[in-house]
Formats: structure tokens, sequence, C-alpha cells
């Protein structure tokens, strides 16, 4: 598990030996063997918004069983960096392998693997938690019928009655919990998670830690945005920190 | 791992964009009010005769149509996109072009139906009878799921943009002028006397067009819009 940020050579995007190195290192990553199935990473990835450089050579692999803490000062990237992962954004320089292929290549094979909650919570004010949560995972093909959603929206600590009225009416912390509820449904393998504590009280922050526990224990991977220690042993923990 | 076939996922977006227009129903009763009220301006307006009305019966309906159809423009994307919906959409694992036709038809549905079902209602107030009343349903009934798909693109397009309504006027409205001149014709012919086969044709073939090449243009200009 390697994580090298900045970068060990001391070059800049601007320098001309940049594109070189950068293409190196991606051809020693290919040739040396280190893509194992189903693993994550990102090989020399770079960033930028408009003309800002945010991140840049940013290579971090991610196996089955480990959480990636992206940390970072606000502004450093970090929602960047997952948007990129989620392959919504493409990054400037640089390749994210899945399974060591290329993500742009793999197209709806990659999205069929992640689950994505974002920054935005991704869910409609006029539809009920159950039908935003019943739509969603339908449409992301996780389970969706039957009990399943009540029972996911349980386990986030919605109660009953918190079902059936409009998302409208619910306050932050619960329209989080809405959102985060998809992730008791998931079965796939990899989560990006941008900043999922925010808004979240004790409780369901406690709910999701044990989630994400879960979820590592059975080999599942998972990378998340966030400013707090995330309480799960160290051992299935990298951190990566984002700087310029 | 499950992953929803190509028609749950067109039909998953369809019914959350219908259940969200009905929790919404002042904004279809909007639209609909919208064409009422514009096609009832025009004979206070221009006067009573006859004549004058039933010649200027089909542009007047169409232009109606086709302003409806931008008035609502605006919610196609832009809600989703506030929200987040949009970012979970393009990340559902089947193409985004059949996804968008899924939004599109909705947006149909929810803006072009009614005034297909309102339009020999309106014509019979233009003095239309018999033969161009059903040309003229019919020939809107081919048009405006061609308006939204080409108003799709022009909505991707200027997705998150300052002052994004007018600019999808100016942008689509010029794309509209070939719908508008088939589906005005087709009903000008049928009041002449003259065949409006060749004119519905063009506008069925305006719309297979449109199914073809729109879907895909709004999925290359939406993910752009969300880079």
């Amino acid at each position: 598990m390697s994580v090298n940020v900045p970068s060990d050579v001391e070059i800049t995007p601007g320098d001309s030996r940049f594109l070189y190195y950068s293409t190196l290192r991606q051809f020693i990553y290919f040739r040396s063997g280190r893509i194992s199935p189903n693993m994550f990473q990102t090989v020399a990835l770079s960033g930028s918004r408009g003309e800002r450089q945010l991140f840049s050579d940013v290579s971090v692999t991610v196996k089955p069983g480990t959480l990636l803490a992206v940390v970072g000062e606000n502004g450093s990237g970090k929602t960047s960096f997952l948007r990129m992962l989620c392959g919504l954004l493409s990054p400037d320089r640089g390749t994210i392998l899945w399974e060591g292929k290329d993500i742009r290549q793999l197209k709806e094979l990659y999205s069929a693997q992640l689950t994505y909650v974002g920054h935005l919570n991704g869910i409609k004010d006029e539809l009920t938690p159950v039908e935003n949560l019943t739509v969603s995972a339908c449409l992301a093909g996780d389970e969706c019928a039957g009990g399943a959603v009540p029972k996911a929206l349980e386990a986030v600590g919605l109660a009953r009655p918190v079902h059936r009225l409009p998302t409208r009416v619910l306050s932050q912390g619960q329209k989080r919990r809405v959102a985060l509820a998809r992730l008791w449904l998931s079965t796939r393998p990899l989560w990006l998670l941008d900043e999922p504590f925010a808004s979240l009280d004790v409780t369901a922050t406690n709910y999701l830690t044990q989630r994400l526990h879960a979820h590592l224990s059975h080999g599942g991977m998972v990378v998340v945005a966030t400013h707090q220690d995330i309480a799960i042993p160290p051992d299935f923990v990298q951190q990566l920190r984002l700087t310029r | 791992m499950s992953q929803p076939s190509m028609s749950e996922a067109l039909r998953g977006v369809v019914r959350r964009d219908l259940l969200l227009a009905m929790r919404h129903r002042s904004d279809v009763a909007m639209s609909v009010f919208f064409v009422v009220i514009v096609a009832s301006l025009f004979p206070l307006g221009v006067g009573p005769e006859p004549a004058v009305l039933r010649m200027i019966a089909s542009g007047v309906l169409w232009v109606t149509a086709l302003l409806a159809c931008l008035l609502s423009l605006g919610r196609l994307f832009t809600a989703d996109y506030l929200d987040g919906v949009l970012e979970q959409t393009l990340l559902i694992p089947q193409p985004l072009a059949v996804l968008v036709v899924g939004k599109v038809f909705s947006h149909w549905v929810i803006s072009g139906l009614p005034v297909v079902l309102l339009s020999p209602l309106l014509g019979l107030q233009f003095g239309l009878s018999g033969d161009s009343l059903v040309v003229l349903t019919l020939s809107l009934l081919l048009g405006t799921p061609t308006l939204s798909m080409i108003g799709a693109i022009g909505a991707a397009l200027t997705l998150g943009l300052r002052g994004s309504g007018l600019l999808v006027a100016l942008l689509v409205l010029p794309l509209f002028i070939p719908v508008l001149i088939f589906g005005a014709g087709a009903v000008t012919n049928s009041l002449a006397g003259v065949g409006s086969e060749a004119n519905l044709s063009l506008l069925g073939a305006c719309f297979l067009l449109s199914l073809a090449f729109a879907p895909w243009a709004t999925a290359v200009a939406l993910r752009i819009a969300l880079e």
C-alpha cells in the first residue's frame, strides 16, 4: 500500500520533464505487476479547477478491505478528487484503474461497481424518503423491492413516521441520512463518499461507522473525503493528504 | 451484482419525473393555461374575421406550442442539477443517452401532450374544422416530441449558466424552424385542399432524426456541464 504524495521526483506539471516522468511511472506500474485483481488505483493523477492546480501526481492504491481517507484543507481538491474517481470529472493527467483497466474504457461497467454519495444529497425534496430511496436504488440496480427500503431507512435511524413525509420538511441531518441509507442497500465493492459525516449527529455517525466497518470486513473498498477522524481500526485505514 | 436493464432504468427515470410532476401539478396546469391564453389573445387582437383567423390558425397554434415547450425547458435538468440527482443519473450503469430519452419523454408528457390534447379545442376557436383539425392534432403529435428532443440539447448546453433561460431560447428557437414550417404547412395545405401527407412525413422524419441524435448530443452536453 503506497501513498506517495507529493511526488518523490521534484518536478512541477509545467516542467517539460513532467510528462516524461509521469508516463514512465505509469509504465513502471503496468510492468511491475502491482495491479492485482479487484484493486482500485490512481496513477500520477493531476487535477485542476479552471486555472488553479489542485493536486498533482497522486498515485494511490486501494486494496479490498481498506478505507482511504482523503484529507486536506478547504479547497485542496477533495471533492474534485472524488468526482474524478467516479469518472464525473476528467483528470488533467494520469489514469484511474479499476482491476488494472482504465475507467474511461470501462464506462458503465465501472459505474456498476461503485456507489457515490456526493456533497449534494441527490434526493428530491418533493418525494418521501421511501420514494427517493426506492427510485435511486432501483436505478442503481440495488435491492429496492419490498421491505428492503424501509429497513435501510430504519438502519440509518429514521423512524417509520418519517418515511412518509416529503423530504422537504426534514432537517439537514435527516436528509443526509436518507442519502446515506443507500449504503445499506448497496452491494457494490467501491464506495466513494464525500463528507459523509457532515451534519450527522453522534448516533448517525456511529451507525455509519459501523456500516463502513462491516463493508470493509467483507472486502469492500471505501474512499472518504473527510475532516474528522473515523472510528475504524487503523489497520483498515490509509490516509491521503492532498497538497498542491 | 445486479444491474438494472435498460428498460428498467428508462422506466425508473420516467416514473420519477412523472411522480414529481404529480407533486407539482400547478406547473403543468400553468403551461396549459399559458397555451390557452396565448392562443386566445390572437382572435382578440386580430379581430373576429373568420377567414383571417383560419389563415393564421396553424401559425399561431404552432408558435404557441413552441413557446410552451420553451417555457418548460428550464425545468428539464436544472432541478436535478441543483439537488445532485443529475450527478447520480450520470453514474447509473446504463448509457446516459437512454436515460436522457426517459427524461425527454416525461418532459413531453408534461408539456407537449397537453398541447396536443387541447389543440382540437383551440383549433375550433380559430374556425378550423373537420380534416384540418385532425391534421393539426396529428402534426402537433408528431412535432412536439421533436421540440422536446431539440430543446433538451439546448437545456443541457446552458445548464448552470447565468441567464440560461434567454440563452436557451436563442439557441433552440432557430432549430425549431423546420418543425414549425412543416407543422404549420401541413395545416395550411389541408385547408387549401392539397394533401398534407408530405408535410406530416417530413415531421416524422424530423422526429426520427432528432431521436437518433438529440439524446446522444444531450448526454455529451450534460457530461460537460457537470465537469
